[in-house]
């Protein structure tokens, strides 16, 4: 008997290449209502990082958004030598708030739209919680399992900032690489066709577009990588987002105009190049016991305080957002 | 009469919560309606659950509340009556209770007299009782983990509720909860049924119409159907079963509503790897259950259970897919695998550096260096006491025994702890000694799990625990009430299982191991000592399962060596009943009794028994007796044969009774007094030492 069992049966339904997954599910979401934003162009280490989550789950306005997210994982890097695992993959990013009561039946329907016929396989909602200690942020929810595969991080959003949100929000995280590789059927993430030339029929790769990426950047954060430096950047950020926290205690003396065009957002971009630093810093190897904790409460000082200062600026401005 | 059934609908409920929840609701409810006068006590009833609800069915339960009748207590006669006409208290009253004041009538409480009516209470409708209370039970019920889900509403529940269910008879039962309203009305299997709409006519009903919607309501059957399907499906390979694992059967039994199995295989070349990563990887992280064959080594197949039933074409797409996800992560495992060779184990001690083990105690560098000092330290003991151990592998397994938490493999598979490091250092030309040690020394993890196989593993498993509790006593973070974050008692009950389960008895003592761990910190080491006692008792109650009073007597005389006081305990336990040893205890008791009431009275026992001074027969063939058996018992004691050495104990008894019945103690006689009272004393030291009887309860 061949141990690895039948090839998957003919589909009547073609494999989307990688580009038109994203399409679809874009589409799909689009329809729901979603405003398609691009990806942040900050390094973040989960598409939950992006201020397009993290800062518009707080306070009462409703959101419906969605966005491609690479998020960049330092000590994930394998050189590119393992066929599951990348430092920088993407993630699809859904934020419905609040979440409608057909969410998750939502869900479903954006993988029917994808040519998955759920009566054609077996589909699970598991426990699996969700948390970001550093932003002060968790929720609950489930992974879903399709056919044994992790393809989704379903959250229903609680606090972030250390803040409980009101109303709580909906968030739906597709693994796009896993996706496309289950839909496609290859065994490893370099194999799955991103795009393929209407004109030739050539097939592009996610190889040949991102595994040079993989290999330099894992030589980077584990070799090359100059750790003086990292600190150096660490330390300048940080003084450079405390200094905004700082100045944003003068809000109430603040006119209309000038609170408007306080640089919150600016201070948020600050505080996660900060956590990016220290995940570069990590994969080095850089960073000693002593250090580890008193560094990630930094950061958190950072992460959560200007959590905290959206809201205020938020609150002032329209007198609605709750802390 | 009529038959009730809730059920409550919900997003999928985690897997671990529901079987508590399932029997939660089912005692609310029934204790609701019993609370309520609806059901007469022990009615009928049945509880389901999946992943999507949660139901209870009741039989016979009452359409409405009887009528009660009741007294109302009014006003004091004094007040009530005015020369015998009635006040305008007692006019009042008579209209609250409803009944003319000439109805009236008198009662005596423990105040006095006082108006009293005979009025009824009015029952209420059944459905009334519920949607007055059930809600209320309903946000009662306990989760471990739940979440806010509606706007501006301060309630928290498990995850969202999608749909409700209350009939009485035939009739809906209109209960609120959660922004729903209960009626009739329930739901299939999510992908195989859909969301059409079930609409349930009587409560008998509901699990054959949910079994028409692709759901098994009855967990228990739900289970059976699975073990069945996992038997059926592995039949079709020859001479292989899927190994058994009640754990997992709860799990999946847990996460599907209309379950299936299929059967998966993956390629021979990842039977390389050891067994205990693939089990890991298809028990843990994918639910799948092993297959092995008759000699019990894996084959290289796994069973999935699944959430729907497919034919033979769409089994065929949904094993292709369990099949690929395993091997990406057996691809992944055997990457790390090989990827941490390139570090040898010797080379990560360094790394530990940078791990942490606990704020305050440092990095697990440091605690590498401390458990090695300690180790080595135990082993000095255990050697001085001519017992066998191979104290180079000890230490080169304690100063590597963290080292795999540096590895990939470990970070990818925490659980895997300990095993990847032995498999390591196996790997690498370690010595079997040093690698099993390093396998073991997690070990046990729980009052079932078996202890570590060598002298070795066993004396790093106790330093290992011992550093951690010293350590976290030290901060004064002990254990609290219900309250045991870092999983002190559950390595204090590790300690004391190895010490009384180990192969070859260990010779270590509970203060020597307190000591050793607590360095110079004299006060810390009590603390730790009586810690561990403290987890003795625990383990001779609970593991061993010793009565109450057989465990305090046997330790009342020594909790320092585990094995002996599990011996002892054992030797009691066995005798107690005993008439001889039962009479003999009581007698032990009145011995000690009279001794402490001597001492209260000042009265001082001779310094030893002198036989010229013994003037009775009885007391003669006692001191005789008891001498003679001293000397048995002391060398039954010495083959540790204790329940020999108590049964000799109890042959005493017609001495012990012949003497208590023709003696006198308390003699007038200053000196032949004094001479008892060192009798019995002399008695009771050379009998106590298995335990402290007067602990003893027996009965009478």
């Amino acid at each position: 008997m061949q141990a690895t069992g039948e090839k998957k049966a003919a589909r009547t339904f073609p494999a989307l290449t990688f580009q038109e997954l994203l399409f679809t599910l874009q589409r799909f979401w689009a329809d729901q209502g979603c405003v398609l934003q691009q990806p942040y162009d900050v390094e973040v280490g989960a598409g939950t990082m992006s201020p397009d989550t993290f800062l518009r789950v707080l306070g009462p306005k409703p959101v419906r958004i969605a966005y491609a997210q690479p998020s960049r994982r330092p000590a994930d890097g394998r050189y590119g030598e393992n066929p599951n695992r990348l430092f920088r993959h993407t993630q699809l990013q859904v934020i419905l708030k609040p979440p409608p009561v057909r969410i998750q039946e939502l869900y479903l329907e954006s993988l029917t739209a994808i040519g998955i016929d759920l009566r054609e396989h077996d589909i699970k909602f598991e426990e699996d919680n969700w948390e970001w200690p550093v932003g002060g942020a968790w929720g609950v929810g489930w992974q879903v399992m399709l056919d044994g595969l992790e393809i989704t991080q379903f959250t229903y959003f609680q606090q972030c900032g250390g803040m409980d949100l009101d109303p709580i929000c909906g968030e739906i995280t597709y693994g796009l690489e896993r996706i496309a590789g289950f839909l496609q059927d290859v065994d490893s993430i370099y194999d799955i066709v991103w795009a393929v030339e209407p004109d030739t029929g050539r097939k592009v790769t996610y190889g040949e577009m991102r595994l040079a990426e993989e290999e330099q950047f894992s030589a980077y954060s584990f070799d090359y990588a100059d750790v003086a430096k990292l600190w150096e950047h660490l330390n300048l950020y940080e003084s450079e987002c405390l200094s905004l926290l700082d100045q944003a205690k003068g809000f109430e003396k603040m006119d209309q105009l000038e609170l408007k065009r306080f640089p919150v957002l600016g201070a948020y971009e600050l505080a996660l190049k900060c956590s990016h630093v220290f995940n570069l810093l990590d994969a080095r190897g850089a960073i000693s016991v002593t250090e580890r904790v008193g560094v990630m409460a930094r950061i958190r000082t950072l992460v959560v305080g200007v959590a905290r200062i959206y809201a205020a600026q938020g609150q002032q401005l329209s007198g609605t957002v709750k802390e | 009469m009529a038959e009730f059934l809730f059920e409550i609908g919900l997003e999928e409920i985690p897997a671990r919560m529901i079987a508590g929840a399932q029997a939660e609701l089912q005692r609310r409810v029934v204790t609701l309606l019993e609370r309520e006068r609806l059901v007469s006590a022990g009615v009928a009833s049945k509880s389901f659950a999946t992943p999507r609800r949660l139901a209870v069915w009741v039989a016979d339960v009452a359409e409405r509340q009887e009528d009660v009748a009741e007294e109302l207590v009014g006003p004091s006669i004094k007040v009530a009556y005015k020369d015998g006409v009635p006040t305008a208290a007692a006019q009042a009253f008579a209209q609250k209770a409803g009944v003319a004041v000439g109805a009236l009538k008198t009662v005596t409480t423990s105040k006095g007299e006082y108006l009293a009516a005979a009025t009824t209470k009015q029952g209420r409708e059944t459905a009334e009782v519920i949607v007055a209370e059930l809600p209320k039970e309903l946000a009662g019920i306990y989760w471990a983990k739940n979440m806010y889900w509606r706007a501006g509403r301060p309630e928290r529940f498990v995850r969202p509720v999608r749909w409700m269910v209350a009939l009485l008879g035939a009739k809906t039962v209109p209960v609120n909860f959660g922004g729903y309203e209960a009626g009739a009305v329930t739901y299939g299997h999510r992908v195989l049924f859909g969301d059409e709409a079930i609409v349930l006519k009587s409560p008998g009903e509901y699990e054959q119409a949910l079994e028409q919607g692709f759901v098994v309501a009855d967990v228990e059957v739900r289970r059976q159907r699975i073990r069945k399907a996992m038997d059926a499906v592995t039949r079709t390979v020859a001479e292989v079963r899927w190994r058994e694992d009640e754990e997992l059967v709860e799990t999946v039994t847990q996460l599907t509503e209309w379950p299936s199995v299929v059967m998966g295989g993956f390629e021979a070349e990842y039977l390389t790897l050891p067994e205990e990563v693939l089990v890991t990887v298809m028990r843990d992280h994918q639910k799948y259950f092993a297959v092995e064959d008759k000699a019990g080594k894996l084959a290289p197949h796994f069973l999935a259970v699944l959430n729907t039933a497919a034919d033979e074409a769409g089994l065929a797409v949904i094993r292709h897919g369990n099949e690929r996800v395993l091997r990406a992560r057996f691809n992944d495992a055997r990457f790390f695998w090989e990827f941490d060779q390139r570090v040898p184990l010797v080379d990560r001690v360094e790394l530990l550096k940078n791990v942490t083990f606990q704020k305050e105690l440092g990095s697990y560098a440091a605690k590498t260096s401390r458990v090695r000092k300690l180790a080595s330290g135990l082993a000095g003991l255990v050697l001085e006491r001519k017992c066998e151990l191979n104290p180079v592998a000890l230490d080169e397994a304690a100063s590597l025994a963290k080292t795999d938490l540096t590895s990939e493999l470990v970070k990818e598979f925490t659980e895997l702890q300990g095993i990847v490091g032995g498999l390591y250092a196996r790997a690498q030309g370690y010595g079997v000694a040093t690698a099993e040690a390093i396998y073991d020394q997690y070990k046990p993890v729980s009052m079932e799990d078996s202890v570590p196989r060598t002298v070795e593993g066993a004396v790093l498993a106790i330093a290992d625990k011992a550093d951690t509790i010293a350590g976290m006593f030290g901060l004064g973070k002990e254990p609290t009430g219900s309250k045991d974050p870092f999983a002190l008692r559950r390595a204090a009950n590790g300690i004391v299982k190895i010490l009384a389960e180990t192969a070859v008895a260990l010779p270590l003592t509970l203060a020597e191991i307190a000591a050793a761990a607590c360095g110079q910190n004299e006060t810390l080491a009590g603390k730790v000592r009586g810690f561990l006692a403290e987890r003795l008792e625990f383990y001779l109650r609970e593991a061993r399962g010793h009565a109450y009073d057989v465990v305090k007597a046997v330790l009342a005389v020594g909790a320092e060596d585990v094995r002996d006081a599990v011996a002892r305990a054992e030797a009691v336990t066995a005798v107690r009943g005993s008439d001889d040893f039962a009479a003999v205890s009581a007698a032990f008791k009145r011995m000690r009794n009279i001794l402490a009431q001597a001492a209260e009275k000042g009265i001082a026992p001779a310094a030893r028994v002198e036989a010229v001074l013994l003037t009775e027969a009885t007391e003669k063939a006692l001191a005789e007796r008891s001498s003679e058996l001293a000397a048995d018992v002391l060398a039954l004691r010495g083959e540790r044969n204790h329940k020999a050495a108590l049964e000799s104990i109890a042959t005493l008894r017609p001495q012990v009774d012949a003497f208590f019945d023709a003696v006198m103690v308390m003699a007038p006689d200053v000196e032949v007094r004094a001479n008892r009272l060192a009798l019995l004393g002399r008695v009771l030291g050379d009998f106590s030492g298995i335990a402290e009887f007067s602990e003893i309860v027996t009965a009478g």
